[in-house]
C-alpha cells in the first residue's frame, strides 16, 4: 500500500461530490460525465450548451491542476499504446450501453441509491478487478 | 448562466480528479488490483463525493424538488436493470482495468498530452460516437416501419 493517499484522495473526492451538487442545485442536472461527453459530440435533448461548457471546465480545471503539480498525471502503469485503444473502445462502447460510468453510476446513482447504479458500479468494479488479476497473472499487457 | 455553473462545475470536478490521483491510472489499477498490491484511495475518492453528494441530494435537491436554474430535476427515469446494463457494464469495468482510465480522468489527463492519456481519449470518443450513431439509426428504423 505504498502508493495509498488517503487524505488527498477524501480532498479530492469532496470536491467531485461538490462539483456533482452544484450541477444538480442550479442545473438540476447529473454530473454523469459519459453522459455529458456523448451529448457535447451529438447534440440530443436538454441543449448541447452546457455540456460543451462542462466539458471545457474539466479541460481548464485539470490543465492548471498540470502545470502547477504534474506529478498527478504520471502514467507508470507499463500498458501497451495498443492495450489501452482496447481498452477506450471498451469504455465507450461500455459506458454507453450501460447508461453511465464511474461518475453518473458510481457517485450520483450511488447517492440516489439507484438500484441500477449498485448493480453497475458492483459490476464494473468486479470485472475492472478481474481484468487486472488476469493481466497481472499472464504478465502485462 | 447555466453554461457558467456547468463550466465552473467541470473545472472543480477535474480539480478534485487530479488531487484524488484519478488521473493516474496506475491509481485505478492499483485499487482494482486487491490481491496484490492494493491501493484504497479510489475509495477514499468515492467516499468524499458519495459522503457530500448524498447529503445534497437527500437534504437539499430532493427537498425543493427544482433547481435553482431549471424547472425540474432531470434524473434519469429509467428503473429496470436489464440485460443492456449488466453488459454494459461489465464492457466498462474490463476497459477500466486494462486502461486505468474511466471517461472522467480520460478528458482530464487529455491537457498532459500523454500519449496514453490522447490515445485513450481518441479511441473513446470514437467508440462512444459508433455506438451513438448507430443507437439513433436502430431507434430511427423502429419508429418509421
Amino acid at each position: 500500500m505504498e502508493n495509498f493517499t488517503p487524505w488527498t484522495s477524501l480532498a479530492g473526492g469532496a470536491l467531485v461530490g461538490l462539483a456533482a451538487t452544484l450541477l444538480l442545485v442550479f442545473n438540476g442536472r447529473i454530473a454523469g460525465i459519459s453522459g455529458i461527453l456523448a451529448g457535447a459530440m451529438l447534440p440530443r435533448d436538454g441543449g448541447r450548451g452546457w455540456r460543451l461548457a462542462f466539458v471545457a471546465g474539466v479541460i481548464v480545471g485539470s490543465a492548471a491542476m498540470f502545470a502547477g503539480r504534474p506529478a498527478l498525471f504520471a502514467v507508470t502503469h507499463g500498458r501497451s499504446l495498443g492495450a489501452i485503444a482496447l481498452a477506450g473502445v471498451l469504455v465507450g462502447v461500455g459506458v454507453r450501453m450501460g447508461g453511465g460510468c464511474t461518475s453518473g453510476h458510481g457517485v450520483c446513482g450511488t447517492s440516489r441509491l439507484s438500484p441500477r447504479s449498485l448493480v453497475a458500479t458492483l459490476t464494473f468494479v468486479f470485472t475492472g478487478a478481474l481484468t487486472v488479476f488476469v493481466v497481472r497473472t499472464l504478465g502485462g499487457a | 448562466m447555466r453554461g457558467v455553473v456547468a463550466f465552473l462545475a467541470g473545472a472543480i470536478f477535474a480539480v478534485g480528479l487530479a488531487l484524488g490521483g484519478m488521473a493516474q491510472p496506475s491509481k485505478i489499477v492499483g485499487f482494482l488490483d486487491f490481491f496484490g498490491n492494493w491501493d484504497p484511495s479510489l475509495l477514499f475518492v468515492m467516499a468524499g463525493a458519495v459522503g457530500v453528494h448524498a447529503c445534497a441530494y437527500w437534504l437539499v435537491a430532493r427537498r425543493r424538488r427544482f433547481p435553482l436554474l431549471e424547472t425540474k430535476l432531470h434524473l434519469p427515469s429509467t428503473t429496470a436493470i436489464t440485460p443492456k446494463l449488466v453488459v454494459g457494464a461489465a464492457l466498462f469495468g474490463v476497459g477500466w482495468g486494462l486502461g486505468g482510465y474511466c471517461p472522467g480522468p480520460g478528458i482530464a489527463a487529455a491537457p498532459s498530452l500523454a500519449p496514453e492519456a490522447l490515445v485513450f481519449l481518441v479511441a473513446m470518443c470514437g467508440s462512444i460516437l459508433v455506438h451513438d450513431v448507430w443507437q439513433r439509426a436502430r431507434d430511427q428504423r423502429k419508429e418509421t416501419p
